[in-house]
């Protein structure tokens, strides 16, 4: 029992994270139709930019906690403003040449991972984290690593604020109706372009987070991190409905929660499989996801 | 006449010369400095030829379901590794004859294509890219977590040369690796050639331009996309099989999600719907890749400042870069300079992935 505990408190973790790559994706898909390679340099943005700036801007500082936590934040900062920067350089460009955009966001996917393995090599690197984060708590006979709450509650709080966001702000209504329907909000003399960047920024500052969390998740940042994690955000976005934040969280959690139970009870990788088989049934018998969008039809 | 006559010298005289011209390249006894370290005949030059002219072969397959038909797959890599591992775990794992072993790889190949080309072309555009990535990271996970000890995972699987064809093994028969490597290429663009000519092809590249149509002619283009992922796909793991005996064995990097990403950026550098394109893409990325490295350790780069040189001594993130400017300023590739002021390229293959809400 204190076994199924802590796997399903760890699938929560991974969960998680896949959820805070999937919101982004999702929201830029439904409502650009790119789909956005390019999230993983942003998960890479978060990573790496908390441990170099660990290393070299905040080295000074005496607390753990302190020096985590200012470094997370500049890579925050770093990667708000990198994704703003991706849509206004690269992809608006393409505007309306949505297989060119996800051209670009591949290239840039493949030549930030290169640079970064140019630049730190391809060996992981160790982040200086609290050592609590690492410790253990008893809960119900089981010893959970710390760290799986601090990952739970972060997700929560950014699906808290995302709903917020895109229930109560002006943005966040110009964003819900350019899923629905772009041409129409256009019609209406809104430049859905301005959310357009909005959109990549609030994307990309969701990856950087989920950036950071896995450098506390996975003990270690590495080049090719960023890559893996994308494909199953990809396969959560899809099962979870594209252009829904719900669907995303929902999904995100049972793959998280799948592939710890599988992985565990059945053998290592068999999990990453199942993952695989239910993006498979979910495509062939509701291509809608559990919620949003008509994969087969908008794309 | 000539308007009959052109295609003909176009499509068949011209290649055959040029594949004959690169035949006798072994025979050579020449050095190009600046180009290639060693003499052309030796086998360090010959080895990096042909794994130029097989990349170049392997970016055309991909380019039949990518340019030709419209279809964006993020899984081509799934055949190619089943290509290199199935053909070598048949001769190495299980004893098989030579050609036994490619026999069955082949078979295996064409029936999984079609099954999997069955399932994923139910859905289009960005949702078949995604299928096709999560089958391709199930093979690839296949391969590496190994649950019948054939693969051996990270290791990879050094081919058992003694079953191999004795004229294919040893560092002194890297001409005829190169020249089976040729005749593939050769092989691969002929049918490439025929295929995309004839009456399915054409249905092929009318799905590219506009689905709905074809479908309102009275045709079914779930069966002529098939017809073409399956021709691509097999022909992919016929690649493969000559990866394998190029590269003496099989390693996991093949089954990684970003082999077929790196097959996208050569079709797209050389031209996408183009066969010159595609397969000069390959050649020339492939040959980038590797003596992008030699630049990068060069002495003119090397009395660069250190964040200059960084960036210099990594190929693919000088090719990723490359492949971004090809996008945003020529998306008709290499091939599109040849013909200016045609819409070609990437913009052809637009309407096939647009989401359907606008284009229609």
């Amino acid at each position: 029992m204190s076994t199924f505990f802590l796997l399903t408190v760890t699938g929560f973790g991974l969960g998680a994270m896949y959820f805070l790559i999937a919101s982004g994706l999702s929201l830029i898909y439904g409502l650009m139709g790119v789909l956005n390679f390019a999230h993983g340099a942003f998960i890479t943005v978060g990573s790496y930019g908390t441990w170099w700036a660990s290393v070299h801007v905040f080295d000074g500082v005496h607390s753990t906690l302190w020096r985590w936590l200012a470094s997370a934040l500049l890579g925050l900062v770093f990667g708000g403003v990198f994704a703003a920067l991706v849509e206004l350089v690269l992809i608006r460009p393409l505007y309306s040449r949505h297989i060119e955009q996800v051209l670009v966001t591949v290239g840039l996917q493949l030549a930030f991972v290169a640079l970064v393995q140019g630049i730190w090599g391809t060996d992981a690197q160790t982040v200086a984290v609290p050592a609590w984060l690492h410790d253990t708590t008893n809960v119900l006979g089981a010893r959970i690593p710390n760290d799986r709450w601090i990952e739970i509650a972060t997700a929560a709080v950014v699906l808290a604020l995302l709903q917020l966001f895109l229930r109560k702000t002006r943005y966040g209504l110009i964003i819900r109706a350019g899923v629905e329907n772009r041409a129409m909000v256009q019609a209406l003399g809104i430049d859905v372009r301005k959310a357009f960047t909005l959109v990549f920024a609030i994307g990309g500052v969701a990856a950087v987070i989920a950036g950071v969390l896995s450098g506390v998740y996975f003990n270690v940042v590495a080049p090719e991190q960023g890559t893996s994690l994308l494909i199953f955000a990809f396969i959560v976005v899809v099962i979870g409905g594209l252009g829904s934040i719900g669907g995303s969280a929902v999904a995100a959690v049972v793959v998280g929660l799948v592939q710890q139970y599988t992985n565990y009870y059945a053998s290592s990788g068999i999990g990453d499989m199942v993952v695989v088989l239910l993006l498979g049934i979910v495509l062939l018998v509701r291509p809608r996801g559990f919620a949003g969008a008509v994969v087969g039809a908008r794309a | 006449m000539t308007a009959l006559r052109r295609p003909l010298v176009a499509d068949w005289l011209w290649p055959l010369v040029v594949f004959g011209a690169l035949a006798i390249v072994p025979k050579l006894n020449v050095s190009i400095p600046k180009l290639f370290d060693q003499p052309i005949s030796s086998p360090g030059t010959l080895a990096l030829l042909a794994s130029c002219l097989v990349f170049g072969a392997l970016a055309l397959t991909y380019d039949i379901q990518f340019g030709f038909t419209g279809l964006l797959s993020f899984g081509h890599a799934l055949y190619i590794a089943l290509g290199v591992y199935l053909s070598n775990i048949a001769i190495t794992d299980w004893h098989w004859r030579f050609w036994q072993s490619i026999l069955f790889t082949m078979a295996v190949s064409f029936v999984l294509a079609n099954v999997l080309g069955y399932v994923s072309l139910r859905v289009g555009g960005i949702a078949f890219a995604m299928v096709t990535l999560a089958f391709a990271q199930a093979g690839a996970v296949l391969a590496l977590k190994d649950p019948h000890h054939w693969t051996h995972g990270e290791e990879g699987l050094g081919a058992d040369y003694t079953k191999l064809p004795h004229a294919l093994v040893g560092i002194v028969n890297t001409k005829n690796l190169y020249w089976l490597a040729l005749a593939f290429l050769a092989a691969v663009f002929f049918v490439v050639r025929w295929a995309v000519e004839s009456s399915p092809g054409r249905i092929w590249q009318a799905i590219r331009e506009n689905e709905v149509r074809v479908e309102v002619l009275g045709l079914r283009p779930h069966w002529y996309k098939l017809q073409s992922f399956v021709l691509s796909s097999t022909l992919a793991a016929a690649g493969g099989i000559v990866y394998m005996l190029l590269y003496n064995g099989s390693t996991l990097a093949v089954t990684q999600p970003t082999f077929t990403l790196t097959l996208l950026l050569m079709v797209v550098i050389g031209g996408a719907g183009s066969r010159w394109g595609a397969v000069l893409g390959g050649i020339l990325y492939t040959y980038l890749n590797d003596r992008l490295v030699a630049v990068g350790s060069s002495s003119a780069v090397e009395g660069l400042p250190h964040a200059l040189r960084t960036p210099l001594e990594q190929p693919l993130f000088l090719l990723g870069v490359i492949f971004i400017l090809i996008v945003l300023f020529l998306p008709g590739g290499l091939a599109g300079l040849a013909h200016r002021g045609r819409r070609g390229g990437l913009r052809q293959i637009e309407a096939a992935v647009r989401p359907s809400t606008e284009g229609a």
